[in-house]
């Protein structure tokens, strides 16, 4: 099997990865600004609602619904947005589906597309596999733009150059697009409606992602902010929508949580400006050809996994990233993976489905546990309980390891009184190497928890040999 | 070609991981709201769109920007003032491009977020007449503003092609703040009907 794009090839593990980024204090900057704002900010929207726990848990059940029937809806909106005049495609895997998009666009002879920013299209590397067969996809989200003009890597699910500020972004439009601008964001954003207005004119197919499709209706539902999602959904002939087939919600009824919960998550509003939904084709409005492609690309693997499974819940809103310490200051690019954050770390992993792979088997750790994601979460995902499941599943994975063999030895001296004591008296040595009541630095195998945090020393004698002294009826 | 073996492998491959029935959904949040016209034009100023509650239509219109302007199959007569060229369907993509502004009604409004919500019926046109040209007037009736995201969803008719529209296009793309003005109108007027 070919492998899961959803990792960049070659990428270090997580704390390799980390420990460079850490070192990058322009980046950490950035990113403690722009978290910090939209903390705040989200607070304020969701504060707004009485009713916001209720809207969790409802929008939590809706998809826990979702996933126990996904069989019977997928077939349900298959037949809906057929009846409305699309046409549904099914990929099992990242190149099955590249595959089906770039034949339908060699069908219409297209050699340019424009693209709304889609998180299925970035996780199968749709942009890569397009231009490899001769076709060139130009991202019109601005953020999207800033990575794709800057030949950079996104880092975070809604906006995906969120490590860039204002400064960074003019240097790379001034350099791609030939023009002298300011660092004022009112200016960068009136650059890029100048520099992609024509090609929405023009370009005669659009592909997207869909944030929600209803089963019911057949009915795709997309929000954005800057329009140009109401561009590439509106003018073009040919619409294609690559999705994930988890993003379903049964009923239209359903959306009213949804469109509720994702705005003051994501963006901080109460409402994102543009949300468009579109049902088929609708004849003398819109693209005449609808194409809807249905990705599994490992969701109906970690379907299997009973713990794992709530993480296709997500409806990609980002919150936990906002409010991940880890991730502030590491940055999205160390995740190695277009999912970045405590989401990416329990994502990423199963839908790569190989705790062997070591890259992927180091993001369950990429977490303090410290559960402000789950707090966060609209649709309530326990990220730490799922993070834990899964680092013992990269610790079963790796077999015997050091750290296996010493857990081993830690059992066995556990197991018996007599031991542990002897063993507590041995570790009681350790203070030796303390300075001030803190150990920095231990040899190896110590060294490897000191290389990163201190150990407060030993005391000289421990609980149970002093109660004996002190307590003990004799 | 439609790969069918892909279609019934992913159903198969679901189906085997057997995940239990959910419990039913408890839809505990609120499916009212304060609602009314005033809550309505706080929360449609708070995207930086130009409100207005007037009580003549045609008295309003004569203070829009811009001389060319889209008027969609539908606007009443008497909304379509002098001292404008009044651009009607059948219109290209260039006419629309080069026009100066549009203006709609809507099919339904949402007091708690400030959207209005349009879908191509009577005075609102293909979604491209409210997309290109920079300047978007909308008339909003009293009884069209439903106080809830629930109210308005089941006031509207999924398979119609629907826009919601909440302030002018904006980003937050730029150190995750919220800057008006990207791709589509630039200036969102909204003349509320009381």
């Amino acid at each position: 099997m070919a492998r899961n794009p959803v990792t960049w090839l070659g990428s270090p593990t997580f704390p390799k990865a980390a420990k460079a980024a850490l070192n990058d204090t322009q980046l950490r900057q950035n990113l403690r600004k722009a978290t910090g704002t939209i903390r705040e900010r989200r607070a304020a929207a969701v504060t707004e609602m009485t009713d916001w726990e209720q809207l969790r848990v409802a929008g939590e059940q809706i998809k826990d619904d979702v996933l126990a029937r996904l069989d019977t809806l997928l077939v349900e909106l298959e037949e809906s947005v057929t009846a409305r005049g699309g046409v549904v495609h099914w990929a099992r895997d990242a190149e099955e589906a590249n595959r089906i998009v770039l034949d339908l666009c060699r069908q219409e002879n297209a050699s340019e597309v424009v693209k709304v920013k889609s998180m299925a299209t970035a996780e199968i590397g749709l942009n890569e596999a397009l231009e490899a067969g001769g076709v060139q996809a130009i991202e019109t989200d601005l953020a999207e733009l800033i990575v794709q003009l800057g030949d950079d890597r996104p880092s975070h699910i809604l906006v995906p150059a969120i490590h860039r500020n204002r400064s960074e972004i003019r240097e790379i439009f001034q350099r791609r697009m030939g023009v002298e601008l300011s660092d004022e964001p009112a200016d960068l954003a009136e650059a890029a409606r100048v520099y992609l207005r024509e090609k929405f004119l023009t370009t005669k197919v659009a592909i997207s992602g869909a944030n929600f499709a209803v089963a019911d209706t057949g009915s795709i539902v997309v929000l954005e902010s800057e329009g140009n999602g109401r561009m590439c959904l509106t003018l073009p002939e040919t619409l294609i929508t690559v999705m994930g087939i988890e993003k379903l919600v049964p009923t239209w009824q359903d959306l009213e949580v949804f469109l509720q919960l994702l705005p003051r998550s994501s963006t901080a509003e109460r409402m994102n400006p543009y949300t468009s939904v579109w049902t088929g084709v609708t004849p003398g409005d819109g693209p005449q050809s609808f194409h809807l492609v249905l990705i599994d690309n490992g969701r109906t693997a970690t379907l299997h996994d009973s713990v794992g499974r709530q993480a296709l819940r997500c409806i990609r809103c980002s919150a936990c990233l906002n409010v991940c310490p880890v991730y502030e200051r590491t940055g999205g690019q160390s995740y190695g993976s277009v999912y970045p954050g405590p989401i990416g770390a329990i994502l990423t992993p199963q839908l790569v489905g190989d705790m062997h792979d070591p890259q992927a088997a180091s993001l369950p750790y990429a977490s303090s546990l410290c559960g402000a994601c789950f707090e966060v979460c609209p649709v309530r995902i326990d990220i730490p309980s799922v993070l834990t499941h899964l680092r013992a599943e990269a610790v079963e994975a790796k077999g015997r390891t050091a750290e296996s063999v010493a857990m081993a030895a830690a059992a066995w001296v556990f197991a018996e009184a007599s031991r542990y004591e002897k063993a507590q008296k041995a570790g009681s040595l350790a203070r030796f190497f303390a300075k001030d009541g803190r150990i920095t630095s231990l040899p190896w195998p110590g060294s490897k928890w000191t290389s990163s945090r201190d150990v407060p020393a030993p005391p000289a004698e421990s609980f149970r040999s002093w109660w004996r002294k002190n307590r003990c009826q004799k | 070609m439609i790969n069918t073996a892909a279609r019934e492998e992913i159903l198969a491959r679901i189906r085997h991981a057997n995940v239990p029935a959910a419990e039913p959904v408890v839809r505990g949040y609120l499916q009212q709201g304060p609602g009314g016209v005033e809550l309505f034009a706080e929360r449609v100023a708070d995207y930086r769109a130009v409100v207005h509650v007037v009580s003549n239509v045609p008295e309003a219109l004569t203070s829009l920007q811009g001389k060319r302007i889209v008027a969609p199959a539908g606007v009443p007569a008497e909304w379509l003032v002098d001292g404008v060229t009044w651009l009607r369907e059948p219109l290209s993509i260039e006419e629309l491009d080069q026009a100066d502004g549009v203006l709609t009604g809507c099919a339904v409004a949402i007091a708690d977020t400030g959207t209005i919500v349009l879908d191509g019926g009577e005075a609102q046109g293909r979604r491209a007449l409210t997309l290109l040209p920079d300047y978007h007037v909308c008339v909003v009736r009293a009884d069209q503003i439903a106080a809830s995201v629930p109210e308005a969803l089941q006031r509207l008719e999924p398979t119609r092609p629907l826009t919601f529209i909440s302030g002018p296009s904006a980003t937050s793309d730029i150190e995750l703040n919220r800057v008006e003005g990207v791709h589509g109108p630039r200036t969102l007027e909204v003349l509320i009907v009381g």
